[in-house]
């Protein structure tokens, strides 16, 4: 019940929010805008049509090819990490629907194993490509990683280029990928499949950069500035499309998605027809655009 | 298909120790460092500096040069080796102008029809403000992605270091190489030991966990074969380093000469495509 309540009270704010109301909401503070992590499972709810998504390579499981052991050893992360989050690793790809429209959809999730990428990984954003093109329909990913996963060693590593490799048959099929970037996106995810949408959508306020804050700070002794990394910064910098709040997300993904498939536009369908829940939307809304335009007034005074 | 079984045969070997040794010997002050080697392989060399846009980044040298009859687009990390000139290479830790240059000469290499040989020696891609503001992760995603797509022969070899992503930015390849007392490795053992002991005082066992010694990258198919340095290694002998190096290459250059472009294209996804361990 801590756990709960320490998970839904706003790290910006320090509003506290029901679960329900998490759920509604979004996993968006009504009150500031603050952008909490997503599930895999739930950001597939929030994405995909009622009722669409089809799960692909469920039963992947990482392996311990180094038999890699620091404070703990690998095979008992992984178990611990299953147990806490049901997955077996830290991507779920398939089929879904968005706006009507089919799409190849891989989300990663930060809560296994800070979603970083090994073997699985790898091999799982590649059959989602592979789908893709096999059915001629847009790749749509969802990234949020801490890098790639230290405990597999240099397979971890090349994972990189594997994923590389699958946008790789994409852009030989022209078969076209949407990238969605969430919080965190960073070090070897940030560096291969995540950076190479035609489109490429952050989340407000995700921190999105090869290293972290952290790492510049200790390595270079620069002076790392308070919006280092984050989604605006690397939209003004020119390195993402579009900043979307997650209230717009799955519209602006069905917009981009049917776009870059050359048919007709997509026409948006009541996100949540209850009027109740769209009045909580609209608060929303309200509070992230506030929380945007708060962060560029920061920008401005800097 | 990979299985949980296919790496069985991978067990410890020899102590901890043998990891860490590597390590020392590929950071080795006397090591051969790219400009090194291509003034040795080449009987012209001609660096080209600049990525167009923003600057030119001196820890990565690229060029064309003459190898053995025929001209190659060389592109390799550059590390210094007395203070002011590491300094001035950034200890071979490339910008994103770095990787934009890398990519300007891979694409004229694709476009003139040269072979592409990478040189791999970084302790990573640099971690600065700057460096991230001018897109790193992009420059290390579209510099592999630019590889994996080029029309002509790509040999990459790690001739030091090969630390994470900075590495792989420039190892996408038909064949990829290593040096006996090179390393290759997701992060430095120093990174590790920080993040997952929370001391990078452990790097030696960091290292021993990571086992990033080539006979070990070779057991897990990450590369296709082990160049032999002199004995001792490279820094024992700087010639006949290069010597066994331009062998290497030039074998691997006839052999990937003979196949057709889209299938030079194919078979290299499909190499990076078998990489990994996992069940199902």
């Amino acid at each position: 019940m801590e756990a709960v309540r320490a998970r839904n009270t706003c790290p910006t704010c320090g509003s506290h929010y029901r679960e329900e109301e998490m759920v509604a909401n979004l996993r968006v503070c009504a009150h500031c805008g603050h952008h909490f992590p997503v599930t895999a499972r739930e950001r597939i709810v929030q994405l995909a049509d009622e009722g669409s998504w089809a799960e692909l390579a469920r039963e992947l499981r990482s392996v311990n090819p180094l038999e890699f052991v620091d404070t703990r050893p690998y095979p008992e992360r992984l178990l611990s990490a299953e147990r806490a989050t049901g997955l077996h690793d830290a991507i779920l790809v398939g089929q879904a629907q968005i706006g009507e429209m089919p799409i190849a959809l891989a989300v990663m999730d930060f809560t296994f194993l800070g979603g970083s990428m090994g073997s699985v990984v790898g091999e799982k954003f590649y059959r989602a490509a592979e789908l893709a093109v096999d059915r001629r329909m847009p790749l749509v990913s969802v990234a949020a990683s801490g890098g790639a996963r230290m405990q597999e060693g240099v397979l971890a590593l090349m994972q990189m280029a594997k994923t590389v490799a699958a946008v790789d048959e994409l852009r030989e099929a022209a078969v076209p990928y949407v990238s969605v970037l969430a919080h965190p996106t960073t070090g070897g995810v940030a560096a291969s499949f995540a950076a190479l949408g035609d489109v490429i959508i952050a989340e407000p306020g995700a921190l999105l950069s090869f290293s972290g804050p952290r790492v510049v700070k200790q390595t270079t002794r620069e002076d790392v500035p308070d919006d280092f990394g984050l989604a605006e910064s690397n939209h003004r910098h020119g390195h993402v499309d579009l900043i979307v709040p997650r209230v717009e997300l799955r519209d602006t993904v069905a917009r981009v998605v049917a776009l870059l498939s050359g048919g007709s536009p997509y026409r948006r369908t009541p996100l949540l027809p209850d009027l109740g829940a769209q009045r909580a939307v609209g608060r929303m809304l309200t509070g992230a655009r506030r929380a945007i335009r708060n962060l560029k007034a920061d920008d401005a005074d800097r | 298909m990979p299985t949980a079984d296919r790496f069985r045969f991978l067990r410890r070997r020899g102590a901890d120790g043998d990891s860490w040794h590597a390590v020392e010997l590929a950071r080795h002050q006397d090591r051969p460092y790219t400009l090194d080697y291509l003034n040795r392989l080449c009987d012209d060399f001609v660096e080209l500096h600049g990525d167009r846009a923003e600057g030119d980044d001196p820890a990565i040298v690229a060029g064309i040069g003459s190898f053995r009859g025929q001209s190659v687009a060389f592109v390799g990390h550059q590390k210094g080796r007395d203070l002011k000139e590491r300094t001035y290479r950034n200890f071979g830790m490339p910008r994103p102008e770095g990787y934009r240059k890398a990519m300007r000469v891979f694409e004229l290499a694709g476009r003139l029809g040269f072979p592409v040989v990478t040189l791999i020696d970084t302790p990573g891609a640099y971690p600065g403000v700057g460096a991230e503001q001018r897109g790193q992760s992009g420059a290390i995603a579209r510099s592999q992605l630019m590889l994996m797509s080029l029309p002509v022969p790509v040999i990459a070899c790690v001739i030091g270091e090969g630390s994470s992503g900075g590495a792989l930015a420039i190892g996408v390849a038909d064949r990829v190489l290593m040096q006996q007392h090179s390393i290759y490795t997701v992060i430095s053992p120093e990174g590790c030991a920080a993040i997952l002991w929370k001391d990078a005082g452990e790097a030696k066992r960091a290292a021993a966990a990571l086992r990033p010694t080539a006979d070990a990258c070779l057991e897990l198919e990450v590369v296709d074969a082990i160049v032999s340095e002199p004995s001792g290694g490279a820094h024992r002998d700087h010639a006949r380093a290069a010597e066994m190096l331009g062998d290497a290459i030039s074998a691997e250059l006839d052999f990937l000469g003979a196949l057709p472009a889209v299938e030079r294209r194919h078979l290299r996804r499909q190499k990076f495509h078998r990489i990994g361990a996992f069940t199902e």
